[in-house]
């Protein structure tokens, strides 16, 4: 009875649609568009985005799915997170029209990673499983000032005054939801 | 060695959400570059990230958005727009050529946005063991953001005390500094706010280099510094 908890089976799905994408499959491709444009047009609308705006960051995210997938590797990110990190990057691009600063991993002067990452893409699957089922299990407070936080361009003090909530309750309970999903992701890797 | 001071966990998530201002992110994502710690911080923010925007619910989008995307695809492809590196998650458009070697002494992004190692630095004096110079960041023309430097202040060199208006974040990049907090390497870094008064004094043996990012000027508070104050624009 060795069945995978469902939100890991739609993880491998996505993967699996992501990497035939960079092998050039417009079916996947169309697949991948039809999960992910609605979510994204949400996310980007709760990011301050109007329709119209959102729209345009998804055509230019989905273009560059179809470009870039090639370097897509599931033992570092899920599809999800690749997906998120263009769309975050392709936001801030156009809607704030700045350069977003990147760590480049190829840098010398970069301090190296001390791990080892052999068994990296197993941790990320298990990571992943973990972090699904712990943001469900996040007290609704928590959840909703994590999505504030993570979502809405807003500082804690404007989260405070639109929740009604002294700043130290923002942000004890954002430490508290983080601490959570840490405690759950391990700190052993 | 790794840094030993980090920043704020609300740094870290809004760097990974893509909400933080630009001259946060770089002195961020310059401290991340010397801190494998919270690189894997980041990652596991940046994989928050992909799980909520997998539980979003899902919005309509127009019927004929997936054919502009075909027809985007099927024209000819524009040439892409320097976005920095890629932060390890093979996202970014492209990458800025940047010269470096073992002996690099300032890491990516900011090495980027300076245009030039260390070595290729043209300071400015500011007052007697403390140059700077300035760092371009953000959109081309807004003059109204935070101010973001390099300063060199020469080894043994007292600071003048002083106060800030907003917020100031330093990170250490060669040498290190003392103040009444602490003792700060490469790679380590700082917040303070407005409340904090202090006067940070340079390590003996080597020069001190940091990346200063401020959201409003430096107020002077010593005599000395009450003295030149109307004249150092810091
Ligand atoms: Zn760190």
């Amino acid at each position: 009875m060795d069945r995978k908890p469902t939100d890991q089976v739609e993880v491998d799905r996505l993967n699996a649609l992501l990497l035939r994408v960079a092998r050039q499959d417009r079916q996947a491709f169309v697949a991948l568009f039809h999960h992910f444009a609605p979510r994204l047009k949400s996310f980007l609308q709760k990011m301050g985005a109007d329709a119209g705006a959102a729209e345009e960051i998804i055509q230019d995210v989905m273009v560059s799915v179809w470009r870039r997938a090639e370097s897509f590797d599931p033992t570092l990110a899920t599809a999800s997170t690749w997906i998120f990190a263009i769309a975050r990057n392709r936001r801030i691009d156009r809607l704030r029209q700045e350069r977003r600063p990147e760590v480049d991993p190829d840098d010398p002067a970069l301090v190296p990673d001390p791990e080892d990452p052999a068994d990296r893409a197993l941790l990320l699957e298990e990571e992943s499983e973990r972090l699904h089922r712990a943001i469900r299990l996040l007290p609704p407070e928590q959840a909703d000032l994590l999505r504030m936080a993570y979502f809405e361009d807003k500082a804690h003090s404007a989260i405070a005054t639109e929740r009604n909530l002294p700043l130290g309750t923002v942000k004890s309970r954002l430490r508290l939801a983080l601490a959570r999903l840490r405690k759950v992701l391990g700190e052993e890797q | 060695m790794t840094p030993t001071h980090h920043p704020a966990e609300d740094f870290l998530v809004a760097y990974a959400a893509g909400t933080l201002p630009e001259a946060s992110s770089l002195i961020v994502a310059t401290h991340m570059a010397l801190c494998p710690d919270c690189r894997a911080e980041v990652r596991r923010l940046e994989a928050l990230g992909g799980a909520l925007l997998a539980d979003m619910p899902e919005a309509p989008v127009a019927d004929d958005l997936l054919a502009s995307i075909f027809a985007q695809l099927e024209s000819p492809q524009p040439k892409v727009g320097p976005i920095g590196g890629d932060g390890g998650l093979g996202v970014a458009v492209a990458r800025r050529p940047a010269k470096a070697s073992a002996r690099t002494v300032i890491p990516e992004p900011l090495r980027g946005y300076l245009g030039c190692d260390l070595d290729g630095v043209r300071w400015s004096k500011v007052i007697r063991g403390v140059d700077e110079v300035s760092v371009p960041c953000g959109p081309a023309g807004g003059g109204a953001g935070p101010k973001v430097r390099l300063m060199r202040i020469r080894a043994g060199t007292a600071m003048p005390r002083h106060t800030h208006g907003g917020s100031e974040l330093t990170l250490v990049l060669s040498g290190g500094f003392s103040d009444e907090t602490g003792h700060f390497l490469r790679g380590d870094f700082v917040a303070t706010d407005g409340s904090v008064d202090h006067q940070p004094v340079a390590d003996d043996d080597a020069d001190c280099i940091c990346l200063a990012v401020t959201d409003a000027p430096l107020r002077l508070t010593g005599p000395l510094g009450r003295l030149i104050n109307p004249f150092v624009s810091f």
